[in-house]
């Protein structure tokens, strides 16, 4: 079937396997039989059966890098193991931080393209034709490989379905990382990590967002009483990621994080390209803007021409009458 | 110097700014080529104006040195660059060659890097991506062509004896890490303020220096550019299903009523 053998970039955090690394694992063992996770990081054995559990067979692990940065590390490990022969028909990657530096590494390494910003895929033959939106979504761009080389394809987050096969744990191996010279010279000193409560952006069923129309930064407690009301993840435009309201972590959106809940609020967010190809994939979306004419109204299954100051504050008077 | 002196020192920057169609007059996709009409006046990606700022900021903090541009785009463009130099950046390599028509993002790493070669830098910046590709990969693909290290997405970057120290946004929130120079970083969108270039700006820019090169110049050969070097192609251009419009409600004072409703409907509520 497919392909000979398909290797997944996969990405973790403390012991849990990331959504992006299950959702490519579920459209990679469509592809082949044969599907390795690559693993930059010393707790292969800990996600070994979640993997294999959702199509892997084997999972090739570089052990800790002592804070030695992944991308430079996982790329160098590949390429070596490609020049001695046992690379793969493709490698499968995350639009992620360290995907692309893996793919961008990688890809001078062994002086093959990356497809990029990936949507969908599919065989022809045995080579893998991916689908790519452009000019925000309206069309898409179907891009094949023309050499014979292992064919490098970052995937965009949300793509496919996260499913497990029910497969057994994925056999655990050693990927060896080579000297990496100069090349390795970066190291992380402490990682900080963002307070979150409530659901994670990415993975709740209702997201409820503000944009610049929301006026100021205090008025952004409207978005996050209204989520809590809902049970929703707050997100956030660009805009007001950069005006510094809220954390990056909150941006949907192109350069922010793809949401396909069952239902998107958006407050006050006019709808420009890069925001809506973050978000057009939710079920049903709902948008609030006091222009009429707002892009965001053009893919809202509910559309209220309405001010943000009014209409929010309202609603949630309403739900909490509600209790 | 005498041991014991601050070491004031200087650094080189060298900021990669991509000149792009306007954002808001999209170009479109040629038939026959597949690839983007680049036919109109470019402009300096938004996102470089930030490389731009933080690299001038970097210099002035180190006490001196210069910063530059690497820009490679089509017909001799410099609209973008002249905006970047207006910044205060102090000269530019501009790659344009009827060659490079096509390339790809390793390609385009190809030239790039051979352009910042030449300028020996103590530091590389670039954005994360690009506006109008937006692969996102050209950074890590310089940073390995010129075998240096690199620390993508920074949101903030400073200099200390000769380390970057930079906080790398990640999934979660951010580390921090420390690369010693001579290094690449890419920095995300809003990691400083970039200036509006001053009238004395604009002027200083038209006479700056600006070094055209082409391929050849470079000594890349140009079958491994360009559109026959890439490896990929373009097999299909189609419309993306477009999502449907509902309705469209003018609050009267009780939109937040259809809102509960059609959360209801949707067993939200
Ligand atoms: C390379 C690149 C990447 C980008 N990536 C992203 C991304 O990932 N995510 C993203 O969101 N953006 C992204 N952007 C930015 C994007 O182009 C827009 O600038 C941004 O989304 C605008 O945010 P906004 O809708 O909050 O603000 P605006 O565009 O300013 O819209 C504010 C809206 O609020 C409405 N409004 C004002 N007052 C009220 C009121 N009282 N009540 C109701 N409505 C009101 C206005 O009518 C307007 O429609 C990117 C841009 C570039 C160039
Ligand atoms: C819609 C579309 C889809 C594409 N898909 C692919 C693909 O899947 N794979 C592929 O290999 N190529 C692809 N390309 C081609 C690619 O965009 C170009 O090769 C481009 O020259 C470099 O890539 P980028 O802009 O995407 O770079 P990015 O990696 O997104 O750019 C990051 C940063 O690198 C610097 N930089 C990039 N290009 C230049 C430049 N010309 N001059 C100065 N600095 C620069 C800038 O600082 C930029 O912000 C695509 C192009 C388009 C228009």
């Amino acid at each position: 079937m497919g392909l000979s053998k398909v290797w997944v970039f996969g990405e973790a955090a403390d012991g849990k396997v990331a959504t992006i690394t299950l959702e490519i694992l579920a459209k990679a063992r469509e592809l082949s039989d044969d599907v390795t996770v690559i693993y930059g990081g010393g707790d292969a054995p800990a996600i070994a059966a979640t993997l294999g559990a959702h199509g892997a067979t084997s999972v090739l692990a570089t052990g800790d890098l002592g804070g030695g940065l992944l991308g430079v590390a996982v790329a160098s490990a590949l390429a070596a193991v490609i020049a001695a022969g046992d690379g793969p028909a493709a490698i499968l990657l995350g639009t992620t931080q360290d995907g692309r530096d893996v793919a961008g590494r990688l890809s001078v390494k062994i002086d093959a393209p990356v497809i990029t910003n990936v949507v969908d895929l599919e065989l022809a033959g045995d080579k893998i034709v991916g689908t790519e939106p452009v000019f925000g979504g309206v069309t898409n761009v179907k891009t094949t490989f023309t050499t014979d080389k292992p064919q490098i394809v970052l995937v965009r987050p949300k793509s496919f379905a996260a499913e497990p096969s029910g497969g057994a744990p994925a056999a655990v191996g050693v990927l060896a990382v080579p000297d990496l010279g100069a090349t390795g010279g970066a190291k992380v000193t402490s990682r900080f990590v963002e307070e979150a409560t409530g659901p994670k952006l990415d993975e709740a069923a209702v997201v409820v967002s503000g944009g610049r129309g929301l006026g100021e930064s205090g008025n952004y407690a409207l978005i996050e009483t209204l989520a809590k009301l809902l049970k929703a993840a707050p997100g956030a435009s660009r805009a007001i990621v950069d005006a510094g309201w809220v954390p990056y972590s909150y941006q949907v959106g192109q350069t922010g994080k793809v949401v396909k809940p069952s239902v998107y609020l958006a407050a006050g967010i006019s709808g420009a390209t890069q925001h809506l190809v973050g978000m057009k994939g939710s079920k049903n979306i709902i948008a609030i803007n006091k222009d009429g004419e707002a892009p965001i109204f053009g893919v809202a299954d509910l559309g209220i021409v309405g001010d943000v100051h009014k209409v929010l504050p309202k609603l949630i008077e309403a739900l909490q009458a509600r209790g | 110097m005498p041991e014991g002196a601050p070491d004031l020192g200087t650094m080189n920057v060298v900021v990669c700014v991509k000149q792009i169609p306007d954002p808001a007059d999209p170009g479109a996709l040629d038939p026959t080529t597949k690839t983007l009409k680049r036919d109109g006046k470019l402009i300096l990606d938004e996102s470089d104006s930030y490389g731009v700022e933080m690299a001038l900021q970097l210099v002035a903090a180190a006490g001196g040195g210069e910063v530059s541009l690497v820009s490679m785009a089509p017909n001799n463009e410099v609209s973008g660059i002249r905006t970047a130099l207006a910044m205060g950046a102090a000269s530019a390599i501009l790659v344009s060659d009827p060659a490079l028509k096509g390339t790809d993002a390793l390609g385009t790493a190809k030239v790039l890097a051979a352009a910042i070669a030449r300028k020996s830098p103590d530091l590389v910046i670039a954005a994360t991506e690009s506006s109008d590709g937006y692969t996102g990969t050209v950074p890590a693909q310089i940073a390995e062509i010129l075998g240096l290290p690199s620390v993508t997405f920074a949101k903030s970057v400073a200099i200390e004896g000769g380390v970057a120290k930079v906080q790398r946004q990640t999934e979660a929130g951010y580390d921090e890490v420390e690369c010693p120079l001579p290094a690449l970083v890419s920095v995300t969108a809003g990691v400083v303020e970039p200036r509006y270039p001053s009238f004395k700006g604009i002027m200083a820019a038209k006479s700056k220096p600006v070094d055209m090169l082409t391929v050849a110049d470079l000594g890349i050969d140009a079958g491994r550019v360009g559109w026959a070097g890439g490896g990929q192609e373009i097999v299909d251009i189609v419309a993306a299903p477009a999502r449907q419009a509902g309705e469209k409600f003018e609050d009267d004072g009780t939109a937040h009523e259809r809102i509960i409703a059609f959360l209801e409907n949707l067993k939200i509520l």
